[in-house]
């Protein structure tokens, strides 16, 4: 019997598990997939909002303010990418200045520190490559860029080794009230706890159909994105927003924690949750209404398309129970991953006001993941290439990445056992050459670490098979 | 530190012959650094034969062929240095090196040369519409899997550009058992070779579709299909002209880039044309006595013009430090602008001083033509002129200019081709 079960191991999911690692409970994470970090957690926007956008006096005002202000350190404790580096609300008209006024005020509403306006010319100073015609912006210093899948991994990883179960390949199909606690059944086999945490994404309405009445529906909503060559990261020095609308606060360019730069997303309702495939028209759009804040970029330096998507569900996040002992962190759109951290203290109180009793342990385990050996001093480097000949193979050659490296994430508490896990845990293949060169060296190295045969490593999610079988055997290729 | 007369950078066709050329013309502390396993570069997956017909006057495989010059090398005490790769270069010619046996070193060096080759395009740099699914390689990465590792990568396969490796990638499936439903080319024309459409396509009755694209992936977590559209003059799917496929493989043929990252860093200048260095006759680059050599300089369609060019920049190198190079005037460098119809002209510059009677300047022609004239011009005077009967962007011209012409020259002399 767990005390805690959290559905979903996104960013949400891993943050909850985290916070609730410090307690003496016995705690689960189901993921129906084969690694955690698999839905929204991967593909977004990767930046830390500031929060002026959130109306005041909402969940998300509150919990946006306060995740920024906790993400830096939480980072910096667990060894993720994040670098501060605020963002810019760009007005191009009058109209959109009053927008920036507006969200001024609001940003002071929720206690945002540190807003300013900035006129034009102090604009083109700061962000010298901008659209020439801006007249204004919005400068929020507190807004940041973060590796997201990193966070959501370090989390998990650290939850791990502070005695959470997470049980990966473990879709919940039924969970049924047992007067007392709840019988959940997954794909992998069943499991009995007294509480569950809701963190299932754009499956949260139909986890919480399970055990309640409906009252709440999510949309799934799709963005898509462009990542660009590092020859372009340094375009701009901020994330650059749109003046926001209707619909989202629109495409933005920002500089990531790699060097890479990000352009989207769109925003586009899809009926199939799962639907991230990219379009013509959807990433003609991003490159459309990019231009619009900054005209140099060059497309042609494009590495990867992708898109995301986002779980919408009313105008607020929701956090509340829907059953007795059933927590659902559900409708966690943006700026959900900025919210974060403060969600899972918000969780925390949730499960303590139905009554789980949250008894500090004595000790509790930090696990800090060694950096890449590119990211290392020199005297580090001389160190660890005494002590482990391979960290001195360059496999990625793009990004750098050592044989060393991917061993040590293939090591780690929640190892990966794809190609894309080992590339989000270490950058392996990420580059401009996108795992040409290096994906069958990776695939190699997993095969033999993991004692599996070529054959069986997928690409990413389970079934995405690379291989079809040795050549020159009946079945490898022929028809 | 360790000190060379030469650092050559790839062991590949274009390293291993600069390495021998260098050593013929009396260099002789040299290193070749590697970062793959092996000496040969991208020619120990190319099993399929046809190289060193203009080198040899044979036919060879690629391993055939990369083995001629591991010999030679290895009958040298030129240094070859495998599984090693190199991080930076500076313009003071330190390289920064890095293996499992010797750890992190610098290495200084007289001359380097660059035959780092190239890489080619994904389907990031060209943003296909669709999923994301497994099954979707890069033609080369496909030809390591089944050529080198003795895996099959798909058995229902569409191959999308006409690129020469897309096109025996085509072959290649087919003779290990899988069925290649076809090969679109985005283009009114193939990329690749004639004999490879006749040798790998027709032979096998696999359909080349032109003007086309593939304008959506499907499959969630493996590739289940294609949608191919034709496309207009401007490269956009036209409606109503959808063809599926249902294929559970995508090969991309979409062309290759020389990998100058390195070359960058270092600072040394880059033709946005080629994507390579700008280089002059002895394909020296803007850095004194740092050369390039093959498809990092720019892509070639025949290993035999990368061994000629890696020759040449191995002979220079060793001339370098043996201190016999001429007395360059500035003021008498030729350099080559792109008129109608040529995509690049390669090398960017001409000194005479580096040549005896003759210059040799490779080219591109940015779409087919046929009964093609070639002029060289000098403001409006026609310099030289050439005829070809046909000539097409995926073939690359050399033309042979005589030293009088650049000396008549005014320092720029642009090349067009004229044609139908």
């Amino acid at each position: 019997m767990y005390d805690v079960v959290i559905i979903g191991c996104g960013v949400i999911g891993a943050s909850a598990a985290y916070e609730l690692s410090k307690y003496k409970l016995s705690i689960a994470v189901l993921e129906k997939e084969n690694d955690v970090a698999c839905g929204a957690t991967r593909a977004n926007s990767a930046i830390i909002h500031a929060g002026f956008d959130p109306k005041p006096g909402t969940k998300m005002a509150r919990l946006n303010v306060l995740g920024s202000r906790m993400m830096g350190e939480l980072c910096e404790k667990l060894s993720v990418e994040y670098s501060q580096i605020g963002s810019l609300v760009l007005a191009f008209t009058e109209k959109e200045m009053e927008c920036v006024r507006e969200l001024y005020e609001r940003g002071g509403k929720n206690q945002v520190p540190g807003l300013r306006i900035l006129t034009r010319d102090e604009v083109l100073q700061i962000e010298p490559n901008v659209n020439v015609e801006v007249i204004g912006a919005l400068h929020a210093p507190t807004a940041a860029i973060i590796n997201p899948w990193g966070l959501c991994l370090a989390l998990a990883q650290n939850a791990k080794i502070n005695g959470v179960d997470i049980h990966l390949n473990s879709e919940v199909v039924r969970i049924s009230n047992k007067g007392g606690h709840y019988h959940v059944e997954t794909t992998s086999g069943a499991y009995d706890t007294r509480y569950i945490v809701n963190a299932a994404g754009v499956y949260s309405d139909k986890v919480s159909d399970m055990v309640a009445e409906p009252f709440f529906r999510i949309t799934a909503v799709k963005g898509e994105y462009y990542i660009l060559d590092k020859s372009q990261g340094d375009i701009v020095n901020y994330v650059l927003f749109q003046t926001p609308s209707s619909v989202g606060k629109g495409v933005l360019i920002a500089p990531t924690v790699h060097g890479n730069l990000i352009v989207g997303p769109t925003s586009e309702p899809t009926a199939d949750p799962e639907d991230t495939s990219v379009s013509y028209r959807g990433l003609e759009e991003v490159v459309k209404k990019s231009m619009r804040l900054c005209a140099r970029i060059s497309f042609k330096e494009s590495i990867r398309n992708f898109a995301g998507v986002r779980a919408m569900g009313g105008d607020d996040f929701i956090l509340e129970a829907s059953a007795p002992n059933f927590i659902n962190a559900a409708a966690i759109k943006s700026p959900g991953l900025s919210s974060a951290p403060a969600i899972a203290l918000e969780i925390c109180d949730l499960l303590k006001e139905n009554g789980l009793d949250l008894i500090e342990k004595d000790s509790h385990t930090l696990y800090k993941k060694k950096p890449l050996f590119k990211n290392m001093r020199p005297d580090e480097q001389k160190k660890v290439l005494e002590l482990d000949r391979r960290y001195g193979r360059v496999i990625c050659r793009c990004e750098t990445i050592t044989e060393g490296d991917i061993i040590e994430a293939i090591k780690a508490p929640v190892p990966p056992v794809s190609i894309d896990g080992v590339k989000r845990r270490c950058e392996a293949g990420s580059g401009r050459c996108q795992g040409g060169f290096c994906a069958p060296r990776v695939h190699e190295i997993l095969s033999r670490e993991m004692g599996r045969a070529m054959e069986s490593i997928c690409q990413g999610k389970a079934g995405s098979y690379i291989l079809t079988g040795k050549t020159k055997t009946p079945g490898g290729g022929a028809v | 530190m360790e000190r060379y007369d030469l650092a050559i950078i790839g062991a590949g066709p274009a390293g291993l012959a600069a390495a021998c050329a260098a050593y013929e013309n009396g260099a002789r502390k040299i290193v070749v650094i590697e970062r793959d396993r092996e000496a040969g570069g991208i020619l120990n997956q190319c099993i399929h034969n046809g190289f060193g017909l203009h080198h040899f006057k044979e036919e060879l495989t690629g391993p055939e062929y990369a083995q001629r010059f591991i010999r030679m090398v290895k009958e040298t005490d030129i240094n070859l240095l495998l599984d090693t790769m190199v991080l930076k270069v500076t313009q003071d010619k330190k390289l920064h090196i890095m293996n499992p046996q010797d750890g992190y070193k610098i290495v200084s060096a007289e001359t380097v040369i660059l035959a780092m080759g190239c890489r080619e395009r994904t389907r990031g740099a060209i943003g296909i519409p669709g999923t994301r699914p497994a099954g979707v390689f890069t033609a080369g990465a496909a030809q390591r899997y089944v050529n080198i590792e003795g895996y099959m990568v798909g058995k229902r396969v569409v191959i999308l550009g006409s690129g020469d490796i897309g096109l025996i990638m085509a072959r290649r499936m087919t003779l290990e058992g899988a069925k290649v439903l076809a090969c679109i080319e985005l283009m009114p024309y193939s990329n690749g070779l004639s004999r490879n459409i006749v040798q790998c396509l027709d032979d096998y009755g696999i359909p080349l579709f032109l003007s086309h694209t593939i304008t959506e992936i499907k499959g969630k977590n493996r590739v289940e299909g294609v949608c191919v559209q034709k496309v207009d003059k401007l490269g956009k799917p036209i409606p109503g002209t959808e063809i599926n496929f249902d294929c559970d493989t995508v090969l991309l043929s979409v062309g290759l880039i020389p990998e100058n990252e390195l070359t960058r860093e270092t600072g040394i200048e880059i033709d946005h044309r080629t994507r390579g260095p700008v280089v002059f006759e002895n394909m020296e680059t803007s850095v004194p006595g740092i050369f390039a050599c093959g498809n990092v300089a720019h892509v070639h369609d025949l290993v035999d013009y990368v061994t000629a060019e890696g020759f040449r920049a191995g002979a220079a190198a060793a001339r370098f430090c043996q201190n016999q190079i001429p007395a360059y005037d500035s003021k008498r460098v030729t350099t080559f602008k792109c008129g109608d119809n040529v995509s690049y002209a390669f090398p960017q510059h001409i000194r005479p001083e580096g040549i005896n009677k003759y210059a040799e300047l490779f080219f591109r022609v940015k779409r087919p033509v046929i009964n093609a004239v070639i002029e060289l011009k000098s403001g409006n005077e026609v310099l030289c002129s050439y005829k070809r009967n046909h000539m097409a962007p995926g073939e690359m011209e050399k033309i042979i200019i005589p030293k009088e012409a650049l000396e008549t020259a005014d320092g720029l002399l642009t090349i067009s081709v004229a044609g139908e």
